[in-house]
């Protein structure tokens, strides 16, 4: 079959989803449509043959991020009623402002997108390869985007920790403990 | 050429997909087997001869149950529910090495579906994608027993996914490739008996914890804990729908079962194959090697049987604190170690 025919069948696919994320009034089908997005452009990169990028983008993306997203959904219970109402001022401008996003992206990756096909061989997106050039030729910006993943993460962990936390466990233990003597 | 590989790769996809389920199926007659062993009781011996027709009997009363969609349910998402339970439960095998290569004909057959670049990564993005069968379940029976169970499978699969991966990277750091076949193939030495679970045994430990509880399994099936939320996330569910989710834990556990194999006990080497009979006659050593391998595998699925019919389940805060504050800090200190003892001893 004729990779082209894939690609266009992949392309309306993601679009399709895509659309959906935003048309959909219901928050929690609009997380599924995204998941759906995200498969859809993981089999785009299988199609480019990279394959490490693919599974990655299932793993964290699909697998990881989707699953909090949906996580949350499902306690915070939000459906029609609960949707705020936008005024019209308010979706003008959000209209003008990704129209004005659409435009500069097509014009940047109308010619970008013929590099990417034109790939000297087809194992650029391999784990060996990737990994390789990581480590080489890469090895510094690799470093400091650790550096940076390490950053947030400490910094999530000191936002989810409320202040005193560790007062108040130990007032439960003085509780706990009074209330055995007792 | 290229026909005649769909054709071989077809093949073997069917069988592969119809021995999945037909032990999937066996696994039910399997458990109760087991449970009533564990418990000195006789178990089913009704249908046939030892009961061994009880599963067909089971399949027969679930597929012929009323069928209840409840009012208030999301229709479609509720039967999307097990739909992606089964889809993601079933896809998984297409990665693992059942055995060495057929030669028919001429035609060297690997027995394997896909030997691709990514192979082990491939498994954890199936088992991350999995949880949405539950989490869509649960949600869309618009039972609060079946959201708490959805919410508690996705944040168990989460944490302990985590201790998995990090187990398992101490693994391709000793053998340097992600490729299931090439893992494998690197555990032949020693007369077929060079497996990894000598080099790595915390590992091994830390990756079978965590497989028991991203298959649910008691003692980490609190998603379905009944005495606490009915019967979790299928409250609602009733007939095949609830068929499927059941079946989907039982392949689940075969082809994690298949996994740790692979990666910890040899996969499909045993001791003695490199003897020099075999290397005239490669089509009966693939033949036992894919033996060996389901040898294995039975091994593993009894462990687990013996696990859930032996231990107490788990409180939900335990269970966090066993992933996030026991697992997860073992995982990298075995990371570090088997990166330290790589430096300085080589492999």
């Amino acid at each position: 079959m004729n990779p082209n025919y894939i690609f266009t069948l992949l392309a309306f696919i993601t679009i399709l989803c895509a659309l959906y994320v935003v048309i959909s009034k219901n928050p929690i089908h609009s997380v599924i449509a995204l998941i759906l997005t995200f498969f859809s452009i993981s089999a785009h990169y299988v199609l480019l043959n990279t394959q490490f990028l693919a599974i990655v983008n299932l793993i964290v993306y699909a697998g990881a991020i989707m699953v909090l997203f949906l996580f949350v959904l499902m306690f915070l219970n939000l459906n029609k009623e609960t949707e705020p109402v936008k005024s019209t001022s308010w979706l003008t401008a959000a209209a003008i402002a990704s129209g004005c996003l659409l435009v500069v992206l097509v014009a940047t990756l109308r010619e970008g997108s013929e590099l990417v096909m034109k790939s000297p061989n087809g194992h650029a997106g391999l784990v060996k390869t990737l990994g390789k050039l990581l480590f080489s030729k890469y090895l510094v910006p690799f470093e400091l985007s650790g550096i940076l993943f390490l950053a947030a993460m400490v910094g999530a962990v000191f936002l989810g920790k409320k202040k005193g936390d560790d007062d108040q466990d130990e007032l439960i233990i003085q509780d706990n403990a009074g209330g055995n003597n007792g | 050429m290229e026909f005649s590989l769909i054709l071989e790769k077809s093949i073997l996809v069917l069988i592969l997909t119809a021995i999945t389920l037909g032990i999937a199926t066996y696994l039910t007659y399997g458990e109760r087997k087991v449970a009533a062993f564990l418990q000195d009781r006789l178990g089913p011996n009704r249908a046939g001869i030892f009961g061994i027709f009880q599963p067909l009997a089971d399949a027969g009363k679930m597929f012929f149950k009323e069928e209840l969609i409840p009012k208030n349910a999301e229709k479609w998402l509720f039967i999307l529910g097990p739909g992606i339970a089964m889809v993601t439960a079933c896809i998984t095998s297409a990665v693992i090495p059942w055995g060495g290569d057929l030669i028919l004909g001429g035609r060297t057959i690997s027995l394997q579906v896909a030997d691709v670049d990514i192979g082990i990564l491939y498994i954890m993005g199936i088992v991350s994608v999995g949880v949405y069968g539950i989490m869509i379940g649960g949600w869309a029976s618009n039972n609060k027993y079946s959201l708490y169970g959805a919410i508690r499978a996705s944040s168990q699969m989460i944490s302990y996914e985590l201790a998995m991966g990090l187990a398992l990277i101490a693994v391709i750091m000793m053998s340097g490739d992600l490729s299931l076949r090439h893992i494998v193939d690197e555990q032949s030495g020693w007369h077929g008996m060079k497996w990894n679970i000598f080099f790595q045994p915390l590992g091994f430990i830390i990756f079978f914890t965590c497989a028991l509880a991203e298959t649910n399994r008691a003692p980490f099936d609190l998603p379905e804990c009944e005495t606490e939320l009915i019967g979790g996330y299928h409250t609602e569910y009733s007939s095949m729908k609830l068929g499927f989710y059941l079946f989907a834990e039982y392949i689940n556990m075969f082809i994690s079962s298949a996994v740790m194999a692979c990666i910890y006990l040899g996969g499909y080497n045993f001791p003695g194959m490199d003897a020099a009979w075999f290397s005239t006659h490669p089509n009966w050593l693939s033949m036992i090697e894919v033996g060996v391998m389901f040898a294995k595998v039975s091994f593993f699925i009894f462990c687990f049987m013996w696990i859930r019919w032996t231990l107490p389940r788990f409180r939900y805060d335990q269970l966090m604190h066993l992933g996030w504050k026991g697992l997860i800090p073992l995982a990298i200190a075995n990371m570090v170690i088997t990166g330290g003892w790589m430096l300085l001893f080589g492999k």
